[in-house]
């Protein structure tokens, strides 16, 4: 069973690999965005772990919809809201239970992911986040692990699309030949999730 | 007229100039009318380029009369932000609406209905029937 603990570790663990991960986040974003994506996500994780730290929510549910919350309110950027509303959503379907399997997980998420794709209008193939997402939830009934690795060929099989959402839909054909942003910080996060559960 | 009765209009855009600007504008435009309440939401909070949830927030809070408040967004991020702050329930007014309509030209049919007295959902008409005004 997974506690809030372990939702608090994968959160830290994410924002720590956001950290690390940042320049290049934003050097992804240059060609095809406007170059602030890893500063906008840095600004938001280092935002949930203080929130955390100081907020200590007890149950998995708490932890994501405040975590989630403070992306919209602290990122500046599109991806605020996307990564806001897939935790806050996440968080919202565990409901107030103090422990979570492994499947409600799988089941939250991907009402996370579906809510993301109302919220942004992308579908898989469009070059965004939800490419890197969509293959997670897939495997997340499989295991953490499984689900690392299908979020970051996910990612990678963003740079041969073409954009069809968001700013960088805006570059048209030029968005070919990179790597999606977004999509890469998706499998961050899922690789987070994994680094939390010891995969 | 009653100050209470009139909607509310915000405005987000990515830059704090911007929507302060069209603000004015469409003010000024109103003319004559009553004063609507006319809040701008723009840029970060360090004065950058973006969209800031705590901004929104606070410019709906303020020109809520009672009647409902109508929100204009230039794009990207400051769509998905105030709709997911509409899909969490409980930071925006009640009767908030999120307005399908050009920046601008909506803005300005936005405040001048609102001017008039009309109702949160002749505001949200006027603003979004902008989009068919054609200039060639």
């Amino acid at each position: 069973m997974l506690d809030a603990d372990f939702f608090r570790r994968w959160m830290t663990a994410t924002a720590a690999s956001v950290d690390r991960e940042a320049e290049r986040l934003t050097a992804l974003d240059s060609p095809i965005g406007d170059a602030d994506h890893g500063s906008n996500l840095q600004r938001g994780f280092t935002a949930v772990v203080a929130a955390l730290e100081k907020e200590a929510p007890d149950t998995p549910g708490g932890v994501l919809t405040l975590a989630g919350r403070q992306l919209i309110s602290t990122v500046g950027g599109a991806s605020g809201p996307l990564y806001g509303t897939l935790l806050r959503r996440t968080g919202k379907a565990l409901g107030d239970a103090g422990e979570v399997s492994a499947e409600q997980l799988a089941e939250a998420f991907r009402a996370g992911v579906d809510a993301v794709m109302t919220l942004g209008g992308a579908a898989p193939g469009d070059k965004t986040m939800i490419d890197a997402l969509v293959p997670a939830a897939d495997a997340l009934g499989d295991s953490f692990a499984t689900a690392r690795t299908a979020a970051e060929e996910g990612a990678v099989a963003t740079t041969p699309l073409q954009a069809r959402k968001g700013r960088a839909s805006y570059v048209g054909e030029r968005s070919i030949g990179h790597q999606d942003p977004g999509a890469t910080s998706s499998a961050l996060l899922i690789a987070g999730l994994a680094e939390a559960a010891g995969e | 007229m009653s100050d209470e009765q009139l909607v509310g209009i915000v405005l987000v855009s990515h830059s704090a100039e911007v929507a302060a600007s069209v603000a004015q504008l469409a003010k000024g435009l109103a003319g004559g009318g009553a004063v609507v309440p006319v809040a701008p939401a723009g840029g970060t909070e360090g004065g950058g380029l973006g969209t800031n949830s705590e901004l929104i927030a606070a410019a709906a809070a303020s020109v809520d009369r009672g009647a409902g408040v109508a929100v204009l967004t230039d794009l990207g991020s400051a769509v998905l932000t105030v709709k997911a702050l509409l899909a969490e329930g409980d930071e925006l007014p009640e009767r908030t609406r999120l307005v399908d309509a050009p920046f601008v030209e909506g803005a300005v049919a936005a405040v001048v209905t609102a001017s008039t007295g009309a109702d949160l959902a002749a505001v949200e008409a006027a603003a979004t029937e902008a989009y068919t005004y054609r200039k060639v």
